[in-house]
Order: structure tokens, then C-alpha cells, then sequence
């Protein structure tokens, strides 16, 4: 008998309800909104990625699991940023920054901290996430976008 | 795969352009196929770079109205788009796609109109190249993202930041100094004597990176002609011979183990010397991506003419001047020249080529020309990479 050619839509539509994305942007950014950082648990190499990736930002393994991070860390840089981009002028000046949690993983976010003593000295100082910033967005942003706020730990 | 030559060049005078994109790089082509000697219809291929045309002119697809622009349609026409390391991935396609054997004469480059934006929008759509869901919300600008550089190179050396922006000043007064020597340069004739007070005391851009720490919005083209190294002196006496070239991929900031050593750029220059046969001490001439003091040196300690740490210190005591251990930017770099982002690493090779051949302004010109040479192009926060080290003569066997 002669194959024929062409799939069951049925067996189609299957294979497009597969999911490859275990904590989406969106659930990310929502959970920030909570006070929550969340990432991703490797079963492999045991450690943390976070914001989220498909795979394993340390081993490219695709064994995730959702965890949740403590929120704290160390201020690896920041700036203060007096010329801001179009749509951040209400903002200037503000503090973005790198921050070291204590899982691992580096995450960029904004220091609430008074831009007139934010000095060299800051770095290494021990951080933690208190809020949520969120960018109301522009015709180019694809809709508000949130990053966390972290907080000196003096 | 076949060697590959450089055998004509074009340079727009970079700065303020009236003329649109397509009248910038038809300019810089047709100069640079005049200076070749080959004729339009010569061209089998076009390679052009080009970051933000979109938001320039509201122009996508830019590649394929320059072929048409310059009669070639219907060859096939490609943008590049690598943020400010456009022309620079353009020109190593050019030279892969040529070494292949696919094409015989290419012309490749990059053009830019970003000055027109304005400081506010161009600001914006400089950010896009930042990693758009972290960094965007964050409010990170390209000054800003190279400010947080800066501080992380104070704190792994121990070195004051007052001591640091003091040692950065430097190379904006070195390149002020050469850019004010050459005439296609955005700031030809000014700024020629800066001094390192002037810099350090300059608007705060974003802390502790100043106006004077930072390259500025520019409008210009450069365009080359490659051809096979075999056909070459068919054309020009003086080829100028594409030795290796390397690229490498970034990815947002918070996944680099640290700001002042990216892999991206290490990992780029290390392909680009081992296809060259060459290392860091056979350069006569780099043209590197000076797109904010900082930046120039932490791309000479990942290219490995200093080690880490030191090319604050060398910077300082002149080892980066003419006349010191490896000239660096002595067209002016970006900061003194300027940045169409998309033409720059077009520019960075026609500045090479121009040394090689004994052409640079005074003041500028290495003597005894260089025989070998470099370029390094940064596009994004370490996103794209792309190294092109260039020679007098082929590559050894």
C-alpha cells in the first residue's frame, strides 16, 4: 500500500502544545511585582539561573526546575545615570546596578539609594530586593517592563 | 579557502551629514571603487552595515536600495547588523564569502545617520542593543553600562576611581589630539589640545564617565573593495592583505563573570590572531573601539597587549601614543573621529589601510609604515565582537 502523504492535524497540534519554557518572562516579572525573585533549579550542575533562559545559563542543561531566590546579594557596580534615554527623563537621576545574589547568578536592576552619596565605596556592600520598578514603556519596549529594586543593607 | 586582499577604500567626512544614508555610502563606494580601479559592474556582492537605519530614516532593508542606488541590482545585497560592530561582521562575511571562492570582487562596508536623532532618541535607540527585558526597565544607557565597567576596573586594581578617571582622561586626550589631525574626523581641528582637567571636570554623562569620556553621535560611511590576494596587484600596488579575523557573541550584562574582561572580545581576538599566525607583539597599529575611554582600555588588555590591569598605567605614561609600544586609534579613534555606528569598523579598516600605505595626516602617520595592523569593533554591552588584523604582505604559510 502507498503511504500517503500529509500528518493527522490532530498529531500537528500535539506537537505545537509542547512547552519548552518552564518560568516565563511574564511569570518573572510578576513575580518581582510580589517581592518574589524567581529562577531556575538545574538538575545537572546544581545551580541557579535567573532571569529565566530555556536552558541552564552555567551548563546549557535543559533539566530546570522553578525555585525561588532569597532576594539578597552584594552590589557587584552601578552608575548614576544624569543623561537618561528618551522616556527616563523623570526618573534622572537614577541608579541602575549589577548585583551578585547569594545563589550565584548576577542580576541587573535599580539601587534606591540617594544619588548624591553613592560613591565607589558601595561596592561589595551586602544588597537586598525591596520592590519593583516598573517602566511604563514606549512605542518600542513591547509594554511596561519590571526590574527589581534593591536596597542597601547598611 | 583563498587569501583575501583590500584593494580599494572610501571614507565619508564623518559628522553632520546633510546627504541621506544611501547618498553617504554611494559616496564611500564610489570612492572606493575609483581607488580600486574596478569598475561598478565588477561588484558581485554587497555586504553593508548598518545599526539603526529604522529609526534614522525609517529605512529597513538599506542594503538592497544602496545596490540599487550604485546600479549593481540585482547581486545580492545584506545588511549587517551587529549594533556598532555592523561594518566589522560585514567585512569578515565579505572576506569569508570571497575566501570561499563564491565571489571575486565584493564591496563591503557600513554607513550611519544617528546624529539627526538627537541626543534624547539616539540615547533610546543606542539602549536597544542593551539586553531589552533586564536592562531596558533598569534604565541602562551605553555610557551607563560602561560607568559600571569603569567601576569594577577601579575595584579589581585598587585604584581610586579619581586616580582611574584621571588615567581614562588620557586616552581622550590622545585621541582628541589625533581625530583634531584628520580631516574626515568630527572634530577635525578642535579639541586638539585637551587637557586631562578638561575631561575629568566635563558634564557628568553618567558617573563616573563624563561628555569628554564619550564618543559622539555621528553621521558618515566607509566602504572597501576585497578581491582574491592572488588577483590583487592586478588592481593596486599596494593591497593590503585581510591575515585573520575572529567574532564573538556576548549576552546580557548579568551573565558576564566580570565587565572588565568580556570573553566575547577575548575570545574574538584570540580566533582572529590564530587564523593570522600572528600575536599581540607582531601589531604596528590598532584601531580599537573606543566608543568611552574605559572601553579602549579594557580592549587592550582582552586583546592582550597589556596585561590586566595595565593599560591604564601605559596609557598614561604614552606606551599607546606614536612613538610608544602599540599606537592605538591614530585616526582619532571614535571619540575624536566619530561614530556612525554602522561605518565604524569600515573606518577602523580604511585607517589601517591609509597607514599601511603612508597616507595618514602628519602627526598621525606611523614611520616606518606598519606592517601588520589591527581592528577591534564592539557592538552592544559585549554583545557582538569582531577582530580584523590586516597585512603589507600574504599570509605566512
Amino acid at each position: 500500500m502507498v503511504k500517503m502523504a500529509g500528518r493527522a492535524q490532530e498529531e500537528i497540534e500535539k506537537e505545537l502544545a509542547k512547552e519548552y519554557t518552564v518560568l516565563t518572562y511574564a511569570d518573572y516579572e510578576a513575580g518581582i511585582k510580589e517581592g518574589k525573585l524567581l529562577g531556575l533549579q538545574c538538575a545537572s550542575c546544581d545551580k541557579i539561573t535567573c532571569h529565566p533562559m530555556p536552558v541552564c545559563q552555567w551548563c546549557g542543561s535543559r533539566t530546570l526546575e522553578r525555585t525561588e531566590l532569597s532576594g539578597e546579594g552584594e552590589l557587584e557596580t552601578f552608575t548614576v545615570i544624569r543623561v537618561p534615554s528618551e522616556g527616563f527623563e523623570d526618573d534622572t537621576p537614577y541608579i541602575p546596578c549589577l548585583v551578585k545574589t547569594k545563589e550565584g547568578p548576577s542580576v541587573v536592576g535599580r539601587l534606591d539609594y540617594d544619588t548624591e552619596r553613592a560613591t565607589q565605596d558601595l561596592l561589595g556592600k551586602r544588597v537586598k530586593m525591596g520592590g519593583a520598578y516598573t517602566y511604563k514603556g514606549d512605542k518600542f519596549s513591547g509594554g511596561p517592563r519590571t526590574c527589581p529594586v534593591f536596597g542597601v543593607i547598611e | 579557502m583563498r587569501d583575501v586582499a583590500i584593494i580599494g577604500i572610501g571614507h565619508t567626512k564623518f559628522g553632520r551629514a546633510s546627504k541621506t544614508s544611501l547618498e553617504l555610502f554611494s559616496e564611500a563606494a564610489l570612492q572606493a571603487v575609483d581607488d580600486a580601479g574596478v569598475g561598478l559592474k565588477d561588484i558581485e556582492a554587497l555586504f553593508q552595515g548598518a545599526a539603526l537605519p529604522g529609526f534614522e530614516e525609517g529605512q529597513v532593508m538599506p542594503a538592497g536600495f544602496s545596490a540599487a542606488e550604485l546600479n549593481l541590482d540585482p547581486i545580492p545585497a545584506t545588511r549587517f547588523e551587529g549594533a556598532c560592530a555592523s561594518a566589522s561582521i560585514a567585512i569578515r562575511d565579505a572576506a569569508l564569502w570571497v575566501g570561499t571562492g563564491e565571489y571575486d570582487i565584493v564591496l563591503a562596508g557600513g554607513v550611519e545617520k544617528a546624529l539627526m536623532m538627537g541626543t534624547s532618541f539616539a540615547t533610546r535607540t543606542f539602549a536597544m542593543s542593551c539586553h531589552a527585558p533586564t536592562e531596558g526597565p533598569a534604565g541602562l544607557t551605553f555610557p551607563g553600562v560602561f560607568a559600571m565597567a569603569a567601576r569594577c576596573y577601579a575595584k579589581n586594581y585598587d585604584l581610586p576611581l579619581d586616580t582611574l578617571r584621571e588615567k581614562m582622561a588620557r586616552v581622550s586626550v590622545k585621541n582628541h589630539r589625533h581625530g583634531a589631525l584628520n580631516p574626515l574626523a568630527q572634530f577635525y581641528k578642535k579639541l586638539s589640545d585637551l587637557k586631562v582637567e578638561d575631561v575629568v571636570n566635563s558634564r557628568m554623562v553618567a558617573d563616573p564617565l563624563t561628555l569628554l569620556d564619550c564618543c559622539p553621535f555621528s553621521d558618515g560611511a566607509s566602504a572597501l573593495v576585497l578581491c582574491p590576494a592572488e588577483e590583487a596587484r592586478k588592481y593596486t600596488d599596494e593591497p593590503v592583505y585581510v591575515l585573520g579575523t575572529g567574532q564573538g557573541s556576548g549576552g546580557p550584562l548579568s551573565k558576564m563573570e566580570d565587565l572588565t574582561k568580556p570573553v566575547s572580545r577575548i575570545s574574538s581576538a584570540k580566533t582572529a590572531f590564530k587564523h593570522a599566525k600572528l600575536s599581540p607583539k607582531d601589531i604596528d597599529v590598532v584601531e580599537a573601539h573606543d566608543c568611552f575611554t574605559i572601553a579602549e582600555l579594557i580592549a587592550l588588555e582582552c586583546m592582550g597587549f597589556f596585561d590586566w590591569g595595565e593599560a591604564a598605567e601605559a596609557t598614561a605614561e604614552g606606551q599607546t601614543d606614536l612613538g610608544g609600544k602599540i599606537p592605538v586609534n591614530m585616526s582619532g579613534g571614535l571619540i575624536g573621529k566619530g561614530h556612525p555606528i554602522g561605518a565604524t569598523g569600515a573606518s577602523q579598516v580604511y585607517w589601517i589601510v591609509k597607514q599601511m600605505r603612508g597616507e595618514a595626516p602628519k602627526g598621525n602617520q606611523i614611520d616606518p609604515v606598519p606592517e601588520y595592523g589591527m581592528t577591534d569593533t564592539l557592538g552592544g554591552d559585549f554583545g557582538t565582537l569582531c577582530h580584523i588584523i590586516l597585512g603589507r604582505s600574504k599570509r605566512k604559510e
